[in-house]
């Protein structure tokens, strides 16, 4: 299989983007909580992405991406309707279990906000009373609120700025869900570990069931390299194969921090020669203004390029 | 008739191969064995004494006619050398670099007994290579089957398997999950071991033989072998996914990011290229100092790999003897040459970090042998005190790998305790028409043994499917169909009489 045409582009904003790529099998294949290894281009790294939604009918799969190390700046430049990637292999990992539970939170902060979106649709369909719970840094990055609204019994917004719904970020939004509604089966958290990790904290004297996509560092996802080991209740899994799902309260999330830092230097010196080699021609960057980092991307420079969704 | 050869009057000496010097090496990733001159290869086919034992076919795991090919070459009939390999291995660029030949057809070569054993390897490989160069392609008639045969994994299994089947006139489809087709032979050997010139050659006449690839494509996710079946239409379909999954040590200090396994290591350079970051940009982890856990072909891979990145010290690090490691011998002795320092009878026990989430060094232990265990090797049993540390700053786990779990997470295929697809002895699996082979069903193997449960495989899946196959010819030996009635063997004798009232 090669040449997976993608047909529809959407920039959220100058860092955030959406492509949505042709590839029927796939999207009769995918299931909320899987991922694809995508590869730009031959000399390219394979980077695990979460597939946002995908449509049966349409045969397209839909990836959000945030620009922020070589590859998925490159993608952004690169990627345009009626182009090609040269690779795209999935959907890995195995799907979220949508169980028959009555109440529901899906929670996503960032880029997690995208991938958690296939889950609550799934929770719908199965019946579930739905809470969505997303988080951003402002009310510029905000995106696919309709689409949660159309499938949110309740939908939470929190923005870091408080310039939309709540001021703070999702743990704020979670405790809100918590005081609202004292009988939610279960959470389902997909963002940065910084904020699963908050998720889970915030879930646990509650001693509600609390699941997280984990994103560490992958090369091929199909279990072979070992590279994306996590430790689970002390135990070491492989995300790609044995998850990426996992009882938030029994992931080593410092663990999972420390290992997205792996490849940080290698990873600066990349966008580094990257930048240097082409000027930024990318349009968007005078038409929008840049939004600055907050602390927490400054405290955690996790090498977002390989990571999913966070 | 030319007089018969005795060992006397055959060359004593086994011809050398011309090798880069080991200095001269170190700093690249070009082949370290150069191959056979035309000379060197006629004179090392002298060596073959074409005696009537031919122990050597017996020693192949896939029953290569060798004195065959050799006679062919002593010929110059190179062209029909060639021929005479590819009636059985279609590999024999690869096999020739990468077969455990000491072990097998060498192992057991009359020559041997008194002199140094016939070359075979290097003769296999010299053909191969000279086939490679003149473009060469056996391509025999085939007679059009109307059958579809899907193949899951495009290693040395899948890649036996699917020329067979070609050949026996199928439509031959195979997946691989990785982006370029050659399983292990292109993610798991280093070039300066196997090209990948030479993995795109041998692929290439696959390619002629009607064989497709699909890459990018993981099977099990993306469709299940039941949906194979049911679904897009296969007719038989035969899984040689692999054993890869590695294997980490469960000491303390094992998730540090200094820590991986072998199988990323190589994956990353050879696959990824990220030897040549940022040109390509996978990133790879770089080491001064690196312990490489493990004494098998993968962690002389992994030693050599990084002695050629740059590292100052590369240390092997084995619990048992030089004696029971279980790398091919040149594979030891070219690493020894490169400079790697071997720690024989020495166990990790923990790693130790910097701090920063890095690695600092290695906590290891002495053993020594003692009785034999279940595989046949001196038990290796902790010397008491012997505690030591040293500096490393990279540890690499070469310590083999298990069976990859997709299979089982997504089809119904019996597995076994371990993980492996259970099969029966003609290699058919728990569901109808699946077959499966290589080190998904034997546990990590060598790339001759899955190319020979590719071929078995094949042979199966044309009785299944009732292709003619001229290598097993129709005998009547009592439990051939011809014999029973309605399939029903007459020695059962369980026909109950029916009176008709």
């Amino acid at each position: 299989m090669s040449n997976f045409e993608i047909v529809a582009r959407e920039d959220f904003s100058d860092v955030t983007y959406l492509l949505e790529v042709r590839h029927p099998l796939m999207a009769k294949a995918a299931r909320p909580g899987q991922f694809v290894i995508v590869m730009s281009h031959p000399h390219g790294e394979r980077i695990p992405l979460t597939i946002a939604d995908f449509d049966r009918a349409k045969g397209t799969i839909t990836l959000v991406i945030q620009a922020v190390g070589k590859t998925t700046k490159e993608m952004q430049q690169s990627c345009v309707v009626g182009s090609s990637l040269y690779g795209v292999t999935g959907p890995m990992g195995i799907p979220s279990h949508i169980g028959k539970v009555k109440k529901v939170a899906c929670v996503g902060g960032g880029l997690g906000v995208a991938p958690i979106f296939p889950h609550a649709r799934a929770f719908k369909d199965n019946g579930a009373y739905v809470i969505g719970i997303v988080g951003f840094r402002t009310k510029e990055l905000m995106f696919w609120e309709d689409k949660f609204r159309a499938c949110c019994d309740q939908f939470i917004v929190c923005t870091d700025d408080g310039s939309a719904g709540i001021k703070g970020n999702v743990t704020a939004g979670i405790k809100k869900a918590l005081r609202d509604h004292p009988d939610i089966d279960e959470f389902v958290a997909i963002g940065p570990p910084i904020m699963m990790k908050g998720c889970a904290e915030a879930t646990r004297a509650h001693k509600i069931k609390t699941m997280v996509s984990l994103n560490p560092l992958m090369v091929d996802g199909t279990g072979m390299c070992g590279g994306c080991r996590v430790k689970i209740g002390g135990e070491v899994k492989f995300a790609c194969v044995d998850g990426p799902d996992f009882d938030g309260h029994q992931v080593d999330f410092d663990d999972l921090m420390t290992r997205l830092r792996r490849f940080t230097e290698q990873e600066r010196t990349a966008v580094e020669r990257w930048s240097e080699n082409c000027r930024m021609t990318n349009p968007l960057q005078t038409l929008k203004t840049r939004i600055p980092a907050t602390t927490e991307e400054a405290e955690f420079p996790d090498p977002f390029d390989e990571v999913r969704g966070g | 008739m030319a007089k018969k050869k005795t060992i006397r009057t055959i060359p004593q000496e086994r011809t050398p191969m011309r090798e880069q010097p080991a200095a001269e090496r170190v700093k690249n990733f070009t082949e370290v064995a150069c191959g056979y001159s035309p000379d060197d290869a006629l004179r090392e086919a002298e060596r073959c004494l074409l005696c009537p034992e031919q122990p050597c076919v017996a020693g192949c795991p896939v029953g290569i006619d060798i004195p065959g090919f050799i006679r062919k070459l002593g010929q110059k009939d190179f062209r029909g050398a060639y021929d005479v390999l590819t009636d059985t291995n279609l590999l024999p660029a690869i096999c020739g670099r990468v077969c455990p030949q000491e072990n097998q057809c060498e192992g057991v070569c009359i020559v041997g007994e008194t002199l140094e054993p016939v070359a075979i390897g290097r003769l296999e490989r010299w053909v191969g290579d000279q086939a490679i160069a003149e473009g060469w392609a056996s391509i025999p008639y085939i007679e059009p089957a109307p059958y579809r045969i899907g193949i899951v994994g495009s290693g040395p299994a899948g890649v036996a398997c699917a020329a067979d089947m070609a050949k026996a006139g199928c439509d031959v489809t195979v997946y691989e999950a990785f982006h370029l087709p050659g399983g292990v032979l292109r993610y798991g050997i280093p070039d300066f071991r196997l090209p990948n010139e030479v993995i795109d050659a041998e692929i290439g006449r696959l390619e002629k033989l009607g064989v497709k690839f699909e890459c990018n494509t993981l099977v099990g996710r993306l469709f299940t072998i039941e949906q194979m079946v049911d679904e897009l239409g296969f007719h038989a379909v035969f899984v040689g996914t692999g054993a890869g999954y590695p294997t980490m040590l469960g000491i303390p200090g094992d998730s540090l990011n200094g820590v991986l396994s072998a199988n990323e290591l190589l994956t990353r350079c050879n696959l990824m290229r990220a030897k040549e970051f940022p040109d390509y940009d996978t990133p790879l982890p770089l080491g001064q100092r690196v312990a490489v856990v493990g004494a098998g072909n993968t962690a002389m891979d992994a030693m050599r790999v990084c002695k050629r990145l740059g590292a100052e010290k590369v240390y092997c690090i084995y619990r048992r003897s030089r004696t029971e490691a279980p790398a091919r011998a040149e594979e030891v002795h070219h690493a020894e040459e490169e400079g790697i320092e071997f720690h024989w009878l020495t166990a990790p026990a923990a790693i130790l970090d910097d701090g920063k989430g890095g690695v600092r060094g290695m906590r290891c232990i002495r053993m020594e042998l003692g009785e034999p265990d279940a595989s046949g090797r001196r038990r290796p049993v902790p010397v008491p005190g012997s505690e030591h540390d040293f500096e490393t700053d990279l540890v690499v786990f070469a310590i083999g790998t298990n069976a990859n779990p997709i299979m089982g997470q997504t089809s119904t295929l019996r597995l076994n305790k371990r993980g492996y697809i259970e099969t029966d002895a003609e290699l058919a699996t728990s569901v109808a028409g699946v077959y499966a082979g290589g080190d998904i069903v034997t546990g990590a193997a060598t790339v001759i043994e899955a190319m020979g449960a590719g071929r078995k495989a094949a042979r199966s899946m044309k009785a299944y499917l009732g292709i003619r196959d001229s290598d097993q010819p129709y005998v009547i030996d009592g439990r051939g169909s011809g014999n029973r009635m309605f399939g029903i063997d007459p020695q059962e004798r369980n026909f109950a009489r029916i009176r008709i009232a």
